[in-house]
Formats: structure tokens, C-alpha cells, sequence
């Protein structure tokens, strides 16, 4: 009987942190921002069928980025307990915080007990009722849960394009504002992103009980200018 | 509450129905037991609504009464509801059951729709109603029936469709028309005289206030205008932009005219 090498535990998480990591870098990278009206929901995303951006309930929206299949699993398992959730009790009764540690649970479950870590990292917004109940649940691939009230950048190259964002974030931006932002953050100086790149959608005050909508096409392209 | 993560081959789909079978919340059947002789009649019983097709949509309409037995049991409930932003319910017979069918369908098609990512087409829609009858059937035939309507815009195909069902499931469209519900013989009656092609969305709701006026005229279960109360039938129209109920003062005004027309005439 052979006896198993010895790997010190801080190695078996640095290698598994690594090897989500560089799963994660290789995506494009997507952004999530408050502004006057609601959350902006912006992902470089050039597949018109395969979704980053996603409506889970009346006032939450998700986004995800990473390995599709495994972050689309999560999406629709967050869909599913939030509409059990509603069903059994009420619909004020579903909230993303409770959604946010349920992922939280699962992807700090996968990464020490399982083969591999997830390669995701998600995004859960909630609109509130007023500006400043907006939330934004930033997720890693551990487990890591963050807080955020401003915006967040998931997926590749996250470092540059946060800084690029702070430079033209504002408190209470229009929407043709706080879009403009994470466009040209997301684009960076040398290029530039069309409709057609774009998936983008938002929650919105005045949408009534679904607030999640999508703006696509021409919409999207008049509000790009 | 645990969270919904199935392996693949357990996984219930996009539908909330298979879902909630898979985590073993679907409503015992069996816990009703035998029905009594006498039936369930402290049960409320909705009465009447029917659904007009016109050249850009549906109307649907539904009166505003309960009945249990030969009592009055709600005077203001309702029976008109939008299924999603683009279809509506409408809903007779035992209204425990059917309230509960409407909220059930209602998430069925929110739940497809988000889970997949695009809306069921209309017929997909109302093939779900079917299924949804049919596993109620054990519960009619103890005497607790559900008779819906459903209609909707069918964005496919450019105009208004409207499908009536009965106990078993069966689905029946219709192409002008339909009327479910104790008065739904007089309501027919109304719309079978005065519908025509040519009718618009103003003349269609005059034209469903009528129809449930006259029902209720015939029918003691079917509720008329409460002008007193100022309780006034439910109606909506399904067009292209989408499920719009009417204003309450809208069909007070045009109850209104109604009886100024029907006392006008009569005398």
C-alpha cells in the first residue's frame, strides 16, 4: 500500500483558487451598477442566446460569468427557490439576501469538498423600494460573499475595469449615464462596444411588480447614442 | 427550505408543476376523502364570466358574486385575471380550488419563462390549463368543479384566441365568443345576438357589461351592478400591448349608460 503524499492545506486551496481563478479570467467581464432609477445590469456578451444576464424575481436580477453550464445551474436553482419561496409564503417574503448565502452555502461547499471548485462568480441585485435599498451580492468562487451599494465588475480583467469605473461613477446617474459608464469601462480606451456585443438589461421603479427588463436592439442602440 | 440544485437526471425542467412534485409539495388529492350527499355546499361557487373576440384582442368579463348554496357568500370577489402580461384567466365553479389554480398557473407560466428564457406560445399556454384540469379532475367529480376560460393575444398570429374548458381537461377554442358559468346561457344568448366582425374595443366592452347584465337578470347567482355598494363587474382587454384591466369608474360609466338605455327602451 502506497501511502499519499503529503500536500500542506494551504497549498490544495492555493491550487484550487488558482485553477478557478484562471477559469474566471478567461471570460469577458460584466457589470452591475446602481443608478437613479434602479440597477443596470451590463455584460460584453456577443452570444444573443446564451445568457449572462437574468431575471430570478419581481425585483431580482442575476448575472454570471465564468463556465456557463455551471453558473446557468445555479441561475436556475436560484429561480426555483425564489418562485418555492414566493408560492409558499408571499412574495414580499423573497428577498437576495437569503438567495446570496444559499449560493454562498453551495459554492463554499464546492470548493473544499468537492473535485473541482466552480469556475463562477455571480452577481445577485435586488432593487429597493427607494435608491438607497439597492443592493448588489458579489459572489467568488469560494464562497466569498460581498455587499456592495455602488457597482461591481465580475469576471476578467475585473481590476482595470474597476478602476476605470470609479473615474466615471456617479451617485444618482440617469440611465443613459451610468450606462455610458460601464460601456466604456467595460470597453477600455482602444475599442469600442456596439449593441451587438452588449447584453444589457435592468430593474427598474417604474417597471410594476416585474421590474426586470431587457434592452436590446434599437433600444439599446438609442440609449448608446 | 433546501435549495433546488438537482443532479441531471432528477432534474423537474422548467415546469413549477414538476417541481414542486419533485420536492413532494403538490397538494394530496386523497385528503378530501368521500364527499358528502349533499355535496359541498358551504362551498363558494363562482358564477359567471365570458370572453369576446374583437378585431385587435379579447375582452374578458367577470360579475363580482359568490354563492354558497342559495346565499350570498362575496359580493365583490373576482374572476378575471391576467395569466401573464400578454394572456388572461377567467375562472367558474368552487372558488377555493380555482383562485388556487389561477396562482398556480400564473407562476407556471412566470416560472417557464424565466427558467427557459422565452414565454410559452399562446396554444403552449393553454395546453397547460389542460394538464392543470385534468389532475383536478378527482376534486370536480367529489363536487368541487373548476371551469375556466383562458384568452389571450397570440402574437404568432397576429390576433385575439379564446379557449374554453370543461371538468376532464378538454379544450374546446373558440372564434368569437364564450360564456362559462351558471349564467353563461343568458351571456351567450346576449353575445350570439350582438356580435359581429366589425365591432371595436369600446363597443366589445359595452357589449360584454351587457351580456353579464342580462345574466344576471335570469341568473339569482350571477351578481348584476351594486350601484348602491359601487361594485361593478371585472373587465380587461388583451391586445398586443398587453393584459389592461379596466378602471372601475370606466365601468361605472358605462354600466350606467347601460341602464339608461335599458330604462329608456323598455318603457
Amino acid at each position: 500500500m502506497t501511502v499519499p503524499m503529503y500536500v500542506p492545506p494551504e497549498q490544495v486551496m492555493k491550487d484550487r483558487a488558482d485553477y478557478a481563478r484562471k477559469g474566471i479570467a478567461r471570460g469577458r467581464a460584466s457589470i452591475a451598477s446602481t443608478y437613479r432609477d434602479g440597477v443596470l445590469l451590463c455584460a460584453e456578451n456577443p452570444s444573443n442566446t446564451l445568457r449572462k444576464v437574468s431575471e430570478i424575481y419581481d425585483r431580482i436580477g442575476f448575472m454570471g460569468v465564468g463556465k456557463y453550464n455551471e453558473f446557468d445551474q445555479l441561475r436556475i436553482a436560484g429561480v426555483r427557490h425564489a418562485d418555492l419561496k414566493g408560492y409558499s409564503y408571499s412574495r414580499a417574503d423573497v428577498d437576495a439576501r437569503w438567495l446570496a448565502n444559499q449560493y454562498a452555502q453551495i459554492l463554499g461547499q464546492y470548493f473544499t469538498h468537492e473535485m473541482k471548485p466552480l469556475e463562477v462568480e455571480m452577481l445577485i441585485a435586488e432593487m429597493g423600494p427607494e435608491p438607497d435599498g439597492d443592493r448588489l451580492f458579489h459572489l467568488l468562487y469560494d464562497g466569498t460573499v460581498m455587499d456592495m451599494t455602488t457597482f461591481v465588475v465580475i469576471g476578467g480583467e475585473a481590476d482595470v475595469i474597476r478602476e476605470r469605473m470609479e473615474a466615471s461613477w456617479a451617485t444618482g446617474a440617469d440611465l443613459d449615464t451610468a450606462l455610458g459608464a460601464a460601456v466604456g469601462a467595460l470597453a477600455g480606451p482602444d475599442r469600442t462596444l456596439g449593441p451587438e456585443d452588449l447584453e444589457v438589461a435592468v430593474l427598474a421603479r417604474d417597471n410594476g411588480r416585474r421590474a426586470f427588463q431587457r434592452l436590446e436592439g434599437e433600444a439599446l442602440a438609442a440609449l448608446l447614442g | 427550505m433546501t435549495f433546488p440544485l438537482f443532479t441531471p437526471a432528477e432534474d423537474p425542467g422548467p415546469s413549477f408543476v414538476a417541481l414542486l412534485a419533485r420536492l413532494g409539495m403538490d397538494r394530496p388529492e386523497s385528503d378530501l376523502g368521500q364527499t358528502s350527499p349533499h355535496g359541498f355546499e358551504g362551498v363558494a361557487h363562482g358564477t359567471t364570466v365570458l370572453a369576446v373576440r374583437f378585431a385587435d384582442g379579447v375582452v374578458m368579463a367577470g360579475d363580482r358574486r359568490a354563492t354558497s348554496g342559495h346565499l350570498i357568500s362575496h359580493r365583490s370577489i373576482e374572476k378575471v385575471f391576467p395569466a401573464d402580461s400578454g394572456s388572461g384567466v377567467a375562472i367558474a365553479g368552487a372558488a377555493g380550488p380555482a383562485m388556487e389554480m389561477v396562482r398556480l398557473f400564473q407562476l407556471q407560466l412566470e416560472h417557464y419563462e424565466k427558467v427557459e428564457g422565452n414565454p410559452l406560445s399562446l396554444e403552449g399556454k393553454a395546453n397547460q390549463l389542460t394538464l392543470m384540469l385534468r389532475s383536478h379532475l378527482p376534486v370536480a367529480m367529489m363536487g368541487l368543479p373548476v371551469v375556466p376560460l383562458f384568452a389571450g393575444y397570440d402574437q404568432q398570429q397576429g390576433r385575439g384566441r379564446l379557449f374554453q374548458f370543461d371538468i376532464t381537461g378538454g379544450r374546446y377554442e373558440e372564434q368569437d365568443h364564450a360564456a362559462t358559468g351558471s349564467g353563461s346561457l343568458h351571456a351567450t344568448t346576449v353575445m350570439k345576438l350582438r356580435f359581429n366582425d366589425t365591432l371595436d374595443a369600446d363597443s366589445t366592452l359595452d357589449l360584454a357589461i351587457e351580456a353579464l347584465f342580462h345574466a344576471a337578470d335570469e341568473d339569482s347567482a350571477t351578481g348584476g351592478p351594486d350601484m348602491i355598494r359601487g361594485i361593478f363587474p371585472v373587465l380587461a382587454t388583451i391586445t398586443s400591448s398587453g393584459f389592461e384591466r379596466l378602471a372601475d369608474e370606466d365601468v361605472a360609466r358605462r354600466t350606467s349608460g347601460l341602464l339608461d338605455r335599458l330604462s329608456g327602451g323598455s318603457r
